[in-house]
């Protein structure tokens, strides 16, 4: 399909972007803003299609869209002081945030930091924009895609994302496990979990009843799929912890974390360790670290894959749990 | 034939989205905007992605759509009745 | 004839854009919610014809994840939080 057919859908989905974009930030209500955001994910999922960009669509469907947003609701719900102005919103009085932050020297350095951010986010747009022309005026013809392509047939996969984030740029990924960890150790940080929700009616249990079950064969799917077209780890990670999220939501007691602590720790660290344990086999075995043998590579690329999905989904559960889970849970109910 | 088959099915699929959207637009309060929203969008992508399945003519395809179609059907309907029960709490609470 | 898909396309992207109307409009949080939803199910649609438009299949595992995490997002919205600390 050649460009000037879709020209209209590129113009339309930019002006929903921006519109959307707008509002979200310019919003005086929390909860609203949330479900602006929500939308603007919806409407960034097709801007990555319509790019030919199925793997970051599939990421922002399942992160942007869904997951980020359950975890934003959740985090306004909880937060009292917002709540309040949330019941308030029909009133559309602009100056409840106002109304919120009694206290003027707030109000100041907010107003401050505001404005900072809108600098440093105008200079940031500045250089992204001179970066694309940059990219577009210099045609070279060594770029990164075509040694990707040139050596796909030696990563274990066919699907060139995973081949880079796996075995090209498999420290690039390594890392990235690492600072969810850290995240983890963040939200240890800040106390126990959040309340609980309460039970759920028998509509939201039917829904509890398909969706879940739906969503863990999902993840499956998109891990396996991830070797030869788009998926992978991150992707079926979220997938799994929207399973565990809407659990939580519906007032379950079992969210399908471990209730042991310790058996709790090591899914959280399995991801990362079983992918430092491979690289450090490579290196003994006299290999550069993290260089897996050709005939290998699809196996150990499944294997780490599996074991970070399930670090990500139990990080991310965590995050939707927003603290260390209770040790007994929910006797209550 | 099966070609104008496909494109009724997806034409008609496409005035359910418009009749949906201009509902949730143009009717006067929550739940009866709900109300065109369930029913039309629900109707609109089972005749789009109907027509789809004849347009592709591809099984593997066409049972990814189904399972699709069954999902929006499922998923919106209970979100629908969600988002209602929510509303009905803040308007007694009020 | 993708003139077809083209013009199912440009329909749910004018679908899509009322929605955005309601988003943006409101008033109450339960109106952007149900507006959030249609744009969802609309997005659905036009991953689909993208997916045959731009001959990529992968587009298609999109829709459905698009289809099972909104029902997520709006059981989120939804989701009663309990009054007392002790869960």
């Amino acid at each position: 399909m050649n460009a000037t057919n879709m020209l209209f859908l590129d113009i339309l989905l930019v002006i929903a972007l921006l519109s959307l974009a707008w509002a979200t930030l310019t919003a005086t209500d929390a909860r609203r803003s949330v479900i602006l955001f929500i939308a603007f994910g919806l409407v960034l999922t097709l801007a990555w299609a319509r790019l030919l960009a199925p793997d970051v669509a599939l990421a922002e469907a399942a992160i942007g869209a869904g997951l980020s947003g359950a975890l934003l609701l959740a985090a306004v719900q909880h937060h009292p002081r917002r709540a309040l102005s949330s019941e308030r919103q029909n009133t559309g009085k602009l100056a409840n945030e106002k109304q919120n932050d009694s206290n003027p020297a707030d109000l100041k350095s907010s107003v401050a930091i505001r404005w900072t951010l809108t600098l440093f986010c105008i200079a940031l747009a500045f250089v992204l924009i001179w970066a694309l022309l940059q990219a577009l005026s210099s045609e070279t013809s060594d770029t990164l895609a075509q040694s990707v392509s040139a050596n796909l047939a030696n990563s274990g996969v066919s699907n060139p994302v995973t081949a880079v984030l796996l075995n090209f740029r498999a420290y690039d990924t390594l890392l990235e496990l690492a600072v969810l960890l850290t995240a983890v150790l963040g939200i240890f940080a800040l106390s126990e979990q959040r309340t609980g929700y309460l039970p759920a009616g028998p509509v939201f249990n039917g829904l509890v009843s398909w969706l879940v079950p739906a969503l863990i064969l999902m993840a499956g799917y998109l891990l396996w799929v991830g070797a030869h077209a788009p998926g992978g780890a991150f992707q079926a990670g979220a997938t799994l912890a929207a399973a565990g999220v809407i659990l939580r939501l519906a007032g379950k007691r079992n969210i399908g974390l471990p209730v042991s602590k310790s058996y709790l720790n090591i899914i959280l660290v399995i991801g990362s360790g079983l992918f430092l344990l491979v690289g450090l086999t490579m290196l003994a075995l006299g290999r550069p670290f993290l260089d897996y043998p050709p005939a290998m590579a699809g196996y150990l690329i499944l294997l780490i894959e599996t074991a970070a999905m399930i670090s990500i989904a139990a990080t991310l559960i965590l995050a939707f749990l927003g603290g260390r889970p209770r040790n007994r849970e929910d006797r209550s109910c | 034939m099966i070609e104008v088959i496909a494109a009724t099915l997806m034409l008609s699929g496409l005035i359910f989205f418009l009749c949906g959207s201009i509902g949730l637009l143009r009717l006067p309060d929550l739940y009866s905007r709900l109300h065109a929203l369930t029913k039309a969008d629900n109707l609109g992508l089972g005749l789009l992605l109907a027509g789809l399945a004849l347009y592709q003519r591809d099984l593997l395809f066409a049972l990814k759509l189904i399972l699709i179609w069954l999902a929006v059907l499922a998923a919106s309907s209970a979100s629908a009745y969600l988002i209602a029960q929510y509303s009905r709490r803040q308007d007694t609470d009020r | 004839m993708p003139e077809l898909l083209l013009v199912c396309l440009a329909g749910l992207m004018l679908s899509l854009l009322l929605g955005l109307i309601r988003v943006l409009r409101g008033p109450e949080a339960g109106d952007r919610m149900m507006a959030a939803q249609l744009i969802g199910t609309t997005g659905v649609g036009m991953l689909l014809l993208l997916s045959l438009l731009l001959g990529q299949p992968a587009l298609a595992d999109v829709a459905l994840i698009l289809a099972l995490l909104a029902a997520v997002a709006a059981a989120a919205f939804s989701g009663q939080q309990r009054e007392t600390g002790n869960d």
